[in-house]
């Protein structure tokens, strides 16, 4: 535990999750399904007087409306916590509001385009098949620290440039910040500072030898008034590419195994059916959406018929969005051959995630390797499942066997 | 017999999800920032009408027009 000083007191748990939500709350970090739809068949945007005063959309419309607000809605701060310190350290573009936001996003999406993505796409298959050498020949493992955990971290540390045998200083950042940063400030702030002393070593290396990198491209970026970014805009990027792109997928591929471990018929479906990959990825993405944003309201408005007041933050829930039954038949199921699929697991509107061809290809391949070397494995039934908690949902410990069951 | 489909992608709209590009490379092209376009004047040549319509059912942002002439 954190021996800061700015540590704040434990939340009293929940006994009303329509008035009075707290998405850090055990049962929610356990499984939050029954009760989205709980708060979802009440009313279409739900608030807490926690974290502050909070919202929450509960339906797929509620959230489409919020996302695609920006007069209302700020993303000045997009992680719903305890505390509203000053904003100190942006990330741009994913805390920026028009008109700031199009020319910070601009730059960083040539780099994360699906052509880009397929030619990182042998490094990311070597890196698959390197974590499982280590682990196939016990019979089991730990999917999630073993194996989910560290394949996204080392594809964007290869394409920042910076080595891959850092990636534990960078977990362990991103859980300072998105776990133990809603409710502890003092962990949050050292590792963003920790994070950006670490950037701006590799920024002032590539002064005088330049590399064939994402950060030298960051470096060498002209902003909309054709000047050269300056540092803190450098640096604010790399911390959002960094954070944003690593517990997101690790997420996203781990729930995807959770979902193949315990349903044998899909994993044989996959196997003999490879052209399912697509539609079975985005099904996955929908059913297990990683990823909720924040919003903070500016000005007063009505989403939904729901009057939403300034001085509030917004938990802008795309997974609930995606488990709404009024946008997806069988909400609930897990279907691979899914037809029709609008899901926001990337966000709604001019926040779309600018990873999601880097998280797509990363999920295709870390559960096509995984399916060619481990056709066949389950849950090990002596080990427990642990889900990560706050604002990006996925298993953080997930023992499993490999081979059929006896 | 039917009419020919047309299809367009509202730029106003995309925001480069590019669920389309991935389910009709036949039909949508991406730009340097990822956004889609469709291909040519838009025309879906005869064969292709069901992955017009996939398209349009899966483009979060409702960015994609399909009208038959």
């Amino acid at each position: 535990m954190s021996d800061s000083a700015s540590f704040l007191p434990e939340h009293p748990p929940v006994t009303d999750w329509v008035n009075d939500f707290d998405h850090t709350d055990p049962r929610w970090t356990e499984n939050p399904y029954p009760i989205w739809d709980e708060m979802r068949s009440a009313s279409p945007v739900v608030h807490t007087n926690r974290f502050l005063g909070c919202y929450m959309p509960t339906t797929y419309e509620a959230v489409r409306e919020i996302a695609h607000d920006t007069e209302h809605f700020s993303s000045r701060r997009v992680i719903v916590r305890d505390v509203r310190p000053e904003i100190t350290a942006k990330a741009p573009p994913i805390t920026s509001d028009p008109p700031e936001h199009k020319p910070a996003k601009q730059l960083l999406l040539p780099p994360f385009t699906p052509d880009a993505m397929k030619k990182l796409e042998p490094r990311v298959r070597a890196i698959c098949n390197e974590l499982i050498d280590e682990f196939i020949a016990d019979g089991k493992c730990d999917a999630a620290a073993r194996y989910t955990k560290h394949i996204p971290v080392r594809a964007i540390a290869h394409m920042l440039g910076i080595p891959e045998k850092d990636s534990d200083l960078f977990i362990k950042w991103i859980h300072e910040i998105l776990e133990l940063g809603i409710k502890d400030d003092g962990a949050l702030m050292r590792a963003v500072h920790e994070m950006t002393a670490y950037f701006a070593g590799h920024i002032e290396a590539r002064k005088n030898n330049p590399t064939d990198d994402l950060i030298t491209t960051l470096m060498n970026a002209r902003g909309p008034d054709g000047k050269p970014l300056d540092d803190g805009h450098v640096l604010g990027s790399l911390r959002l590419l960094l954070i944003a792109g690593i517990d997101t997928t690790w997420s996203a591929i781990g729930a995807s195994l959770w979902h193949l471990a315990r349903t044998p018929s899909d994993r044989e479906r996959l196997i003999k059916e490879p052209e399912l990959m697509p539609t079975a990825i985005e099904e996955f993405l929908r059913a297990y959406s990683p990823v909720t944003m924040a919003r903070e309201v500016m000005k007063e408005t009505t989403i939904s018929g729901c009057p939403v007041k300034p001085g509030n933050m917004v938990l802008l829930s795309f997974p609930a969005a995606n488990r709404d039954p009024a946008m997806f038949p069988d909400a609930g199921k897990v279907v691979i051959d899914r037809k029709e699929n609008r899901h926001s697991a990337f966000g709604l509107g001019i926040h779309r995630c600018v990873g999601s061809n880097l998280a797509r290809m990363e999920m295709t391949v870390a559960i096509e390797e995984w399916l060619k070397r481990i056709p066949d494995f389950r849950l090990d039934p002596a080990g427990t499942v642990r889900w990560s908690e706050g604002t990006v949902r996925g298993p953080r410990q997930m023992p499993v066997l490999f081979g059929k069951a006896n | 017999m039917s009419g020919k489909l047309k299809i367009h992608v509202d730029q106003d709209k995309c925001q480069g999800h590019a669920r389309c590009k991935s389910l009709a490379p036949e039909l949508f092209k991406l730009d340097e920032f990822g956004n889609a376009h469709e291909i040519g004047d838009g025309t879906v040549p005869a064969g292709l009408e069901d992955k017009a319509y996939l398209a349009r059912s899966n483009c979060p942002e409702i960015a994609i027009e399909v009208t038959e002439e």
